[in-house]
Formats: structure tokens, C-alpha cells, sequence
């Protein structure tokens, strides 16, 4: 169903990407719009800026408390879970979460899966490693659904067809969903999706669905939604299986309220969600629904890796509220899809090396002109500008003994820090400094008139004929 | 090694030394969140949860039924999915069916009607066990009697709520009856209808779960 290829090499093809969305205006206008929207949604939301920091303060220090504290609550989690009858998974790879997956499926020979939105089972690839066992994995979050039957991926974590008009919506529901007449009207949309969905609810042997608080103390899965679609996942099949990152956890359940308020509110400018489920066990002894088994699959996928260097660990604080992708100034003109990894914006790009290493995202750092304003909306203030320009020196300084992290040095170029090391001197010798800039004067004429990517979009440099030291000296 | 020892291992070898204080959650509401009478709160509650697209109707507590079939009424709707064993739901399998409403029970496991709870059961009735002012939210704990799908299924939802029964916060709510000690198995917090806006921004309601979220909150001497 999904048939993108998975990208191992995001950084391969970056450039070219960004620039054919920049040369796309209906994408432009999608993305810009979307973005204008969002923002003023989440401002609108935190009219008191005092309110706004010391929610942000407590945030922070509630995932770095959790964070500080994880191996111990991982096994909390996992003792109180299984006390609860829920089945705890470890993966260390997305290939050992898949196979944990299907594993499941194989066991009571499924073949359809319901899948709530969940942007780890897009980092494991899960809907084409289910295809290629046979289970069908069926995306039921509109967003998700639309951009499955596209054939494409989510452009954003939070508004996964966020790239798309309705009239783009409307041919491909014509086109793809069967005995449906061409309507741009939204409610007639949702409502076909709706009902294709709802039979598939009802036939599904499995549900699937990310989490978004896993709660240590009662040992509870936290799901926020707003359609629907994840409580039908996670009740109506006979077999409920949900899937996260290893930082997702709290201690405490009072550690909850806190960050649901300030997830909804950065991310869609919700006071609260429609839905928030909390899932504490399988179905029970006289219960009359909910899923007979529950799994819990816990993948690492290079979060421990962050987790070992204490400021790379502040990646793990997030939330997943995509705030910050909706305020980049760069992911506003390029879009989710230029990144090529499964998270984009400024969370992707300090997230995505751990996960796929360095070798295959060196330049998703440099994407940024580090205006800081990710870093202020952060509701649990991630110093994203500070852990870019970290991303940059682990990639692109010479490759080291012990490095922190996978592909450390991978964009590190001789030729490159050998200019850098020969300016550096250039400018801590007078004499070298005052040689180079009488050459430059009288020999900036010879610069060729391509200078690469800094004539692309720019005239060329051109050295003055004259020094400032010449000008000064001229003036008396 | 498994792959859990692995993880935990790797963890534990790059943990900090040391821990944060315990972050202070219950002065950070004290200092930021009103204390309000029972009216106010009511007042806050009926205000966002009608933002967010449900209707609220004052019931008496001995006559809410009546409401409660006029609701049905004017929507053509016949047919109506309690509870049976829950006060509330008797009341209903009392009163309903003499004004002509037909009342069916949630009284065998899902698997059994699976394919009518989906197709043929055009509305609910359920109670909520609290709400919260804050931000316009029914809380629900379905349990054998009031099973889960109830609240999600039927494309509408009626939910009975005692107006004493609300909380300034979500985090008031979960301290004062002590959820840290133990949650059922599922526990919802449920504001508003169904709603997306995943095509354009534009919001629609009835995405997956009930397209209309109706209030009967009880108000007056219990």
C-alpha cells in the first residue's frame, strides 16, 4: 500500500528536494498557509505570557526528572504492566520491532491491521515490512489514511496531509476508493473515509497505535486524539498492540496534566484534545469488550545513543507536538517531504542522526539559519539551535577516537578545513592579513564570475579596488 | 543478552549521576489555576465543551428523561443503547420505552453483536463520573456495565452529568480521588464530538467516533 522507498541517505537528494518544493508555488502556499494557521492557533492559546514560561519551566523539568530517572522507570513500567496483564516488548532496532509486530500477527493469523497515528511505526517502516508478511496495515487517521492511499508519506507529524489541497484529496478519493463521485465538499470527504473506515474497525484482527504518556506508577498507555480513530484501534480488534520510543515515560501520573496541556496547545492550539485515552489493561474477566491481549513494543532505535551525552539527551525532552516545525522558517518553504526522514522540521533534524547516523543525515543541520525560534516554542524548552550547531561540529569535524556519536565526521572534508585552518590564519597575522588583502585588491578582478552555490541566487564577490587601510591612509 | 538487557544496559551506563528534584506539579496549579464555586465551574465547563461543538441542556434530576426523549426526538432517533444494572440506565429502560423509545442493552460480549453495534445502534446513553471546568471535559470510566464502545460506536453520544461532580482541573480531578493509586482498565477524557481537520485545515466533525456529543448535566438539590 505504502510504496515509498525508505530513505537511508536523506541527506542524498536534500538539495534537489528543497529546491523543487521552493519552485512549487501551490506546495509553497499549502505549507505557508498551513503554517500562518497553526501559529496563530497556538498564540491564541497562551494569551499570558508568565503562564506560558512557567508551564514551559515545569515541562522541561518534568521530562528531565523522567529522563534522569529512565532505566529504573522503564523496569517500573514493565513490572506494572505485566502485574496489569499487558505484554511488554524490548526492541533495539526497527527490524526487531517489525519482527516483534508480526510476530504477533503471524501468531493469530492476521490479516488486517488498523493502524492509529503513530509516527514510530512510520520510523520502523511497519506498513511495508506487514505488507511483505502478508498482514494488511491499514492507516485510519485521516490524515494518515489520505496520504497511504497517495502512496506518500506524512509531510508533518502532526497534519500528516498537510501538503495536499482538498481538490488533491477529492481526485484521489475518485480515483481510489470505490463507487465515489468527485466531491471537494470536507464533510463529504471525511464522511467517505469514515465509512470505509468503520467497516474496516469492525473486521480488523489487530489494532495498532503509537503512545503518547507511558505512565510508570499505574503502568498505563496514554493515547491524545481528536477523531476517534485511536480508541477504535485500541478497543474494537481482539488484540491491541502499541508501539513507542523508550523516553516516552513519566513517573508519575501527575506528571500527565502538565504535558497534555501544553502539547495540545502548541501543537493544534487545543485546550485539550477531544479524546484522551488512558489504557491500563487488557480486557478483564466480565468486561464486555476492549482487547483480549495488549503488547507495549519499546524501541531504542538511537535514542540511547543520545541518551549517553548530557546535552545531546535534551533531543529526548520532546514531546512530539511539532510546534517548532510549524514556526522553521525552512520547514514553512521546503515542506516534511524534503527532509527524507520520517521526522522533519527542526525535531527531525536533531533526532534523525541518531536514529539513521550521521553517514546518511551530515546535512540536515545545516538546514537552518539558526533565527532560534524552534527553540522558543518548545514547550519543554529543547535548545534545538544549540544541538544543531553540536549536530554540525559531530559531522563535520575530523573523525576522532570514541566519537559520542554514529558517523561522527561524516561530512568532514580535507580540502574544506584546510581553507577554514588557512583563513584562521589569514586573520591572526597582521602581516599574512595585510599580504592577502593587497592581493585581493589587486587581483579580485580574476575571481571567476560562477562562484557555486553562493552565486546561485547572489552577484558575484567582487574584492574593492581599494583597501579600507588604503581609503584611511589616503584621508590623512 | 536480550535485547532489553542491551537497552537498560546502555541507559544505565549513560545515566547522570544525579537526579532533578522532583518537580513541584501541585504549586505550579496552585499558583496558576482559580479556585471557583460550583456555578462558576459549570458555568466553564458548559461554555468550552460548547465551544467544541456539544449541546448542553439543564435537567432536572427527576425528570431528565424528558429531555432526554425530545433529544431523540428531533433527531428521528428511535432507538437508544443503555445500560443496563446503572441507575441511570434503568431509569431510562424505565421511562423510554412508554414514550416510545426503543431501549436495547449492552448485556453480551462484543463479539457476539459486533457488526450491530456498528451498524444499527443510532445512539447511546451513557453517565460521565466527573468533568473538568478547565477545558470542557466529560470524564468517563467504562466498567462491565457501561462497556467501552458505548461512548465511541453510536454516531450519537448522550451523557448524563451530575453538575456537583466537576473539577477546576484535569489535575485536580486525578489528585482529588487518587487515580495514582490505580486505574481501570481504560479511562477517557472525552470534549467534544468526533472532529478532524486533517484536509486543509478545515474542521469537521464525526471522524470516527460519534458525530454529536450531547450533555444532560443535572443540576439542583440531589
Amino acid at each position: 500500500m505504502n510504496a515509498q522507498p525508505i530513505h537511508f541517505k536523506p541527506s542524498e537528494g536534500f538539495r534537489a528536494r528543497s529546491k523543487a518544493v521552493v519552485d512549487n508555488p501551490f506546495l509553497r502556499q499549502s505549507f505557508r498557509g498551513a503554517m500562518d494557521f497553526l501559529m496563530s492557533k497556538r498564540a491564541a492559546q497562551f494569551p499570558d505570557d508568565e503562564e506560558l514560561q512557567s508551564l514551559r519551566s515545569l515541562g522541561e523539568a518534568i521530562r528531565q526528572y523522567n529522563l534522569a530517572k529512565l532505566p529504573e522507570l522503564l523496569e517500573r513500567l514493565e513490572a506494572n504492566l505485566t502485574r496489569n496483564g499487558v505484554k511488554v516488548h524490548w526492541a533495539e532496532t526497527p527490524d526487531e520491532a517489525n519482527a516483534i509486530i508480526l510476530g504477533i500477527c503471524q501468531r493469530h493469523s492476521a490479516k488486517l491491521m488498523v493502524k492509529g497515528k503513530s509516527m514510530v511505526s512510520e520510523e520502523i517502516e511497519l506498513n511495508h515490512a506487514a505488507e511483505a508478511a502478508g498482514v494488511g496495515a491499514l492507516e485510519s487517521d485521516m490524515g494518515e489514511y489520505i496520504v497511504q492511499l497517495a502512496n506518500e508519506k506524512p509531510s508533518h507529524i502532526i497534519m500528516p496531509a498537510i501538503h495536499k489541497t482538498k481538490e488533491e484529496i477529492a481526485r484521489l478519493f475518485a480515483d481510489k476508493v470505490e463507487g465515489v463521485d468527485y466531491t471537494d465538499n470536507v464533510d463529504a470527504l471525511i464522511q467517505i473515509g469514515r465509512n470505509v473506515l468503520r467497516q474496516k474497525f469492525l473486521e480488523a484482527d489487530i489494532g495498532l497505535s503509537g503512545v503518547n504518556f507511558a505512565v510508570a506508577e499505574t503502568g498505563t498507555l496514554c493515547l491524545v486524539e481528536n477523531e476517534g480513530n485511536g480508541r477504535m484501534c485500541t478497543t474494537a480488534p481482539p488484540i491491541h498492540i502499541a508501539i513507542t520510543g523508550i523516553e516516552k515515560i513519566v513517573e508519575k501520573l501527575e506528571h500527565v496534566p502538565p504535558l497534555l496541556s501544553l502539547l495540545t496547545r502548541s501543537a493544534t492550539g487545543q485546550n485539550i484534545s477531544t479524546y484522551f485515552n488512558m489504557i491500563s489493561s487488557p480486557r478483564k474477566p466480565g468486561e464486555k469488550d476492549g482487547p483480549e491481549e495488549v503488547h507495549l513494543v519499546l524501541l531504542d532505535n538511537g535514542r540511547s545513543q543520545a541518551y549517553a551525552d548530557e546535552q545531546l539527551r535534551k533531543t529526548l525532552q520532546c514531546i512530539r507536538c511539532g510546534a517548532c516545525m510549524n514556526h522553521c522558517p525552512v520547514y514553512t518553504r521546503i515542506g516534511g517531504h524534503a527532509y527524507g526522514t520520517t521526522y522533519p522540521g527542526p525535531i527531525g533534524k536533531i533526532v534523525s542522526p541518531h536514529m539513521l547516523g550521521l553517514e546518511a543525515t551530515s546535512s540536515m543541520a545545516t538546514a537552518s539559519s539558526l533565527c532560534g525560534a524552534c527553540g522558543e516554542v518548545c514547550p519543554v524548552k529543547i535548545p534545538i539551535p544549540e544541538l544543531l550547531m553540536r549536530l554540525r561540529e559531530e559531522a563535520f569535524t575530523a573523525p576522532h577516537a570514541d566519537p559520542v556519536m554514529r558517523g561522527q565526521g561524516a561530512g568532514y572534508s580535507p580540502l574544506i578545513s584546510g581553507i577554514w585552518r588557512g583563513w584562521a590564519m589569514v586573520y591572526r597575522s597582521p602581516l599574512l592579513y595585510r599580504m592577502a588583502t593587497w592581493l585581493g585588491s589587486r587581483f579580485g578582478g580574476l575571481l571567476p564570475a560562477r562562484q557555486g552555490a553562493w552565486t546561485s541566487v547572489r552577484v558575484p564577490l567582487r574584492p574593492a579596488g581599494k583597501r579600507l587601510r588604503d581609503m584611511l591612509r589616503e584621508r590623512g | 543478552m536480550s535485547a532489553r538487557d542491551r537497552i537498560l544496559g546502555k541507559l544505565r551506563h549513560g545515566a547522570p549521576s544525579t537526579v532533578p528534584a522532583l518537580p513541584d506539579v501541585a504549586s505550579w496549579f496552585a499558583g496558576h489555576r482559580p479556585v471557583e464555586s460550583g456555578t462558576e465551574k459549570a458555568a466553564r465547563f458548559r461554555h468550552f465543551i460548547e465551544l467544541a461543538h456539544a449541546e448542553v441542556y439543564s435537567v432536572a434530576r427527576d425528570n431528565w428523561t424528558a429531555t432526554l426523549h425530545q433529544v431523540l426526538k428531533a433527531r428521528g432517533i428511535g432507538k437508544l443503547l443503555v445500560a443496563e444494572g446503572t441507575p441511570h440506565g434503568e431509569v431510562a429502560l424505565d421511562e423510554l420505552p412508554p414514550r416510545g423509545v426503543e431501549c436495547s442493552v449492552y448485556d453480551m460480549a462484543i463479539e457476539a453483536w459486533k457488526s450491530e453495534m456498528f451498524n444499527a445502534t443510532p445512539a447511546s446513553l451513557t453517565a460521565a463520573r466527573a468533568a473538568i471546568a478547565e477545558t470542557g471535559t466529560l470524564i468517563l470510566w467504562p466498567d462491565a456495565l457501561e462497556p467501552r464502545l458505548m461512548s465511541l460506536v453510536p454516531p450519537v453520544h448522550v451523557v448524563l452529568l451530575d453538575a456537583t461532580k466537576i473539577y477546576n482541573t484535569f489535575y485536580e480531578a486525578m489528585t482529588a480521588e487518587g487515580w495514582q493509586d490505580g486505574l481501570p482498565t481504560n479511562s477517557l477524557l472525552i470534549s467534544g464530538p468526533s472532529k478532524t481537520a486533517d484536509i486543509q485545515q478545515t474542521l469537521a466533525y464525526g471522524a470516527h467516533g460519534p458525530k454529536e456529543l450531547i450533555v444532560l448535566l443535572l443540576e439542583g438539590e440531589q
